[in-house]
């Protein structure tokens, strides 16, 4: 009936996505060893190496964590052991509505302000207007939210005898908090980060709008580069013939980000039912 | 402070525990402080692109029209169609007799005409909100010296006329309205087709499924759905939609010539592509709307002698509508700001039509914001600025709908 | 040790009060609680035991509104007071609680932490943390049970090790007065009985003051009994305070006969 429908999803993107990337795999001027190793995108010299791609869809996620993680654990634990009643009713929405901001706005904000500013700071020479930083940072932004919210159940997951015990030991607060609950949050803390690098992998119009076009494969943030899903909007929204490799190739990385994806998100919740009953 | 404990065991380490303890707190203070200012940086930049300073220059000035010392008000509506004829070419003129005739259209119309038409206005430079208000001498220096016979205006790229306007390569003229158009179709076709198919779903694996393996498989599989990124929802939108179903989402399989496209990269296919991407989220918050429903209110319903599905329809529905209906709204929310699948689906990147019908070519708001951004030319960031306003006053007003109703029914 | 000015008690409480928000918890307590001896806390349940027991170590202040009137005077000082820091009073005047709770570490880690982070010192003819560890576990009749295992999780213990667990972890920092919140109730009528043999061995080190609602247990194992029970406005008083032997057989108060008659409890 119509839970039957949500199966047929999923086989679904599995069918057709897989389709047409086994069409991609299947033309011959492609191998498999090629996709995952090779270091060189460009379609019309039928180079079809996926990692310039994949390494700037790590290096965005990379600065997206280091943004994300101590800033959302940070807030976290405010929010968790330190915030009174109204701080929280202040503070809550605040990161609802951060979480709620279109990606596109994002995209506006890494052009208008994040690049400019990283440009005075770093000189204009060594930061390009499109670079992997800014979109980066910036993602890390948007990523926030999740990781705090996420956090924040962890931590409050922790039963206050714990907390208590800590207390009667003659430890301060911050002892308790850094070095009790946190330890002890420690399985639904990973699932979170987990979650955001699977939120960070997948995001797209941020990188799409800042990070740059064409593939090149570099370890400077600060030059512009292509992560994959910025490629599969860049080509798309082009003139595409269908049948063509150039459709065929945006299949084989759409099927690389699913289960990219899909493993992560399936890691965290692995880890935190294997976790679970650590606390009784 | 209490006298030291002598103790061949312990120190005494209570200051130093306690300043770390302090510095700790200074800095987890200042994260969230931060995370506080991120929004606030976030709403003022985008404030900061949509108002400010901007210097018109027009072809042609008002006086060489209609001499000096004279106003544009000082004329009735024939005399001012009169200008107009008299001043454009007459192909122009028919096209725009034909747009909307000049009987139907107001004197203030006919003068806006002019304006554009004639006068053709053309923005030479533009300042940001900030700079307008910290260099406003400078600015008016710079309108002397190079620009002596434009006009310099505060500008507010947030309008009436921005918000009415059709989409246009011209930066005076160009507004939101095809792609508001485009937004709502897309996200009634996707309200339409995955609220009764989520709602369905949900009521189907809580009130009808067994825990058996297959149902359980079912289950993980949406909550993985839920976490899958959207632009893999666009991908899934083109191979399916676009291209297998082409024939049905370009509307040729009505045969409707009129509004059909010749591919299947319609409001159609964009509409049913969001559908798939909200449809975890409408079931799965469902889902928990149904549950918790208390027990007592089904167990009563079989008492009086009602079936399952009467139970269902009359009692666990109603009562857990207001879960559904913040589920559905969210994920309104979620739908409008998807750029990514619907620019795989085919947005189209320049139309100046409104949408015709579902078989039309079509745009949506974030597609408009993402293409203006991404020109090189400033004006073009300011009316980016101004669309992003018009978007966020749209989620907005759709959370607070969504705060409302869920209040209304909790009672 | 330290000896403890202020003749022999261990703790006087003068006058103590303590407010949840605007209700009254406990009503003007005065009391002298004795050194090196176990002191058992009785009453029926909601008179305000526990308020008063955690009142020793500032541990109500953990809960929001609450606020506190008179003076409790450990080793000369008000530990209300306001230059006197309540993580400091924590570590002299240690808590075991009704339901086990060791840390998810080890039990080594268990023990080791509390006495880790309160300065503990190591180095040449000093303890090392492993002899302190063992030195703990050993007063807490737990060492031979666990000697072989010390890296494994403080909660694959049983009920009653667990609980023996956290007495060690409480003794691990050197306080002079151990307070026990029902520490056995939670436990099978074995573990109780090891629970209450403990407290008589520790007594020769330790002050304890033990809150039970279990009359039996007060009467085997203290040497004073503070009776304590709730008056017209709910608020908790203390009845009658005296050798354990007179409580029992030869109580003053009636009221005090009534409860331990089991005419009301």
């Amino acid at each position: 009936m119509c839970a039957a429908f949500s199966i047929l999803i999923t086989f679904g993107i599995i069918y057709e996505i897989g389709k047409e990337a086994l069409l991609f795999f299947g033309s011959p001027e492609v191998n498999i060893r090629e996709f995952l190793f090779g270091t060189r995108w460009q379609p019309q010299a039928a180079d079809f190496g996926i990692l310039p791609l994949l390494n700037a869809t790590l290096t965005t996620t990379l600065f997206a964590m280091i943004v994300a993680l101590p800033l959302g654990l940070g807030v976290a634990i405010y929010l968790s052991e330190y915030a009174t009643k109204r701080i929280r009713n202040l503070l809550k929405p605040v990161l609802e509505i951060l979480a709620g901001i279109p990606t596109v706005v994002y995209g506006f904000f890494a052009l208008t302000f994040m690049t400019p500013l990283l440009r005075s700071i770093f000189g204009t020479d060594v930061v390009n207007i499109y670079n992997t930083a800014s979109a980066g940072l910036v993602m890390g932004i948007l990523i926030l939210p999740l990781v705090a919210s996420m956090c924040e159940d962890a931590l409050s997951a922790v039963p206050y005898n714990l907390r208590e015990a800590s207390y009667g030991l003659g430890a301060t607060k911050i002892e308790t908090a850094l070095k009790i609950v946190v330890p002890a949050a420690i399985s639904g803390l990973a699932s979170a980060v987990i979650l955001a690098l699977s939120r960070a992998v997948g995001e797209t119009m941020i990188v799409a709008m800042a990070a740059g076009a064409g593939a090149k494969l570099t370890f400077n943030p600060f030059e512009s580069a292509e992560t994959m899903t910025g490629h599969i909007v860049r080509i798309s929204g082009g003139d595409l013939s269908y049948d063509s490799i150039d459709y065929n190739s945006l299949f084989a990385i759409a099927i690389t980000l699913f289960f990219l994806t899909l493993l992560l998100n399936i890691a965290s919740q692995k880890i935190v039912k294997k976790f679970r009953r650590r606390y009784e | 402070m209490k006298a030291p404990q002598f103790s061949p065991y312990f120190e005494n380490n209570l200051k130093g525990r306690q300043r770390l303890g302090g510095v700790w707190m200074n800095i987890i203070r200042a994260m969230t402080l931060m995370s506080v200012l991120f929004l606030a940086v976030l709403l003022l930049t985008v404030i900061n692109q949509t108002f400010g300073y901007v210097i018109i220059e027009t072809e042609l000035s008002p006086e060489e029209i209609i001499g000096e010392n004279r106003t544009f008000s000082d004329f009735n509506k024939l005399e001012l169609i009169a200008i107009l004829q008299e001043n454009i070419s007459k192909g122009r003129f028919s096209t725009l007799e034909r747009e909307k005739s000049m009987r139907e259209r107001s004197r203030d119309e006919v003068s806006d005409l002019i304006y554009l038409e004639v006068l053709q206005p053309k923005i030479v430079e533009t300042w940001k909100l900030w700079d307008s208000i910290t260099h406003a001498d400078e600015i008016r220096q710079e309108h002397a010296t190079n620009y002596p016979k434009a006009m310099l205006i505060f500008k507010s790229w947030l309008s009436s006329d921005f918000i009415r306007s059709a989409q246009s390569s011209k930066p005076t003229e160009a507004g939101v309205r095809t792609a508001l158009l485009g937004s709502i179709w897309s996200i009634l076709v996707t309200i339409v087709v995955a609220f009764p198919l989520g709602v369905g779903a949900a009521t189907y694996l809580e009130e009808y499924a067994i825990d058996n393996r297959l149902n359980r498989i079912i289950q993980t599989n949406i909550n993985n759905l839920a976490g899958v990124p959207s632009i893999i929802y666009g991908m899934l939108g083109l191979a399916i939609f676009v291209r297998a179903l082409s024939a049905l989402t370009s509307g040729q399989i009505f045969g409707d010539s009129l509004t059909t496209s010749d591919n299947g990269r319609t409001l159609l296919s964009a509409g049913l592509t969001l559908a798939l991407l909200v449809l975890p989220i409408i079931i799965i918050n469902t889902q928990e709307a149904i549950r918790a429903v208390p027990d007592s209110l089904r167990q009563a319903s079989y008492g009086l002698g009602a079936t399952k599905l009467q139970t269902i329809w009359h009692h666990v529905l109603p009562n857990a509508l207001p879960g559904i209906l913040t589920g559905t709204i969210l994920a309104i929310s979620r739908a409008i700001g998807e750029t990514a699948p619907l620019v795989v689906v085919g947005a189209a990147t320049y139309i100046t039509f409104d949408p015709k019908g579902l078989f039309s070519k079509f745009t949506t708001l974030p597609i408009q914001i993402y293409q203006w951004s991404s020109r090189p030319q400033v004006e073009f960031q300011h009316l980016a600025g101004a669309a992003i306003l018009v978007l966020l006053t749209l989620l907005l007003t759709l959370n607070r709908i969504a705060i409302l109703l869920r209040n209304r029914f909790k009672n | 040790m330290t000896s403890i000015h202020d003749s022999d008690h261990a703790i006087f409480a003068d006058h103590l009060s303590v407010y949840y928000d605007k209700f009254r918890a406990i009503k003007d307590i005065s009391i002298e609680i004795f050194e090196k001896k176990v002191t058992a806390i009785i009453g029926p349940s909601g008179c305000g035991k526990s308020t008063m027991l955690r009142a020793f170590n500032r541990m109500n202040e953990l809960l929001p509104a609450t606020h506190t009137e008179g003076s409790v005077r450990f080793m000369g000082q008000d530990i209300y007071a306001a230059d006197v820091d309540p993580v400091e009073v924590r570590k002299h005047i240690g808590m075991v609680f009704q339901k086990p709770n060791p840390f998810p570490k080890s039990i080594y880690e268990n023990v080791a932490w509390g006495a880790r982070i309160n300065g503990f010192k190591t180095g040449l003819e000093r303890l090392s943390m492993d002899e302190w560890v063992e030195l703990c576990l050993t007063k807490a009749a737990l060492w031979d049970e666990v000697k072989d295992k010390l890296h494994k999780s403080g909660l694959s213990l049983s009920g009653g090790q667990q609980q023996r667990l956290c007495i060690a972890r409480a003794i691990a920092i050197q306080p002079q007065i151990i307070l026990m919140d029902e520490p056995a109730s939670a436990l099978d009528p074995i573990a109780t009985l090891k629970i209450e043999e403990l407290m008589r061995d520790l007594v020769q080190e330790y002050t304890i003051i033990v809150v039970t609602h279990n009359m039996q247990q007060a009467a085997r194992v203290s040497d004073f009994t503070a009776f304590m029970n709730m008056d017209e406005d709910r608020a908790g008083v203390l009845v009658e305070y005296d050798k354990t032997e007179t409580i029992f057989t030869n109580p003053h108060d009636p009221r005090t006969e009534a409860y331990i008659t089991g005419r009301f409890g």
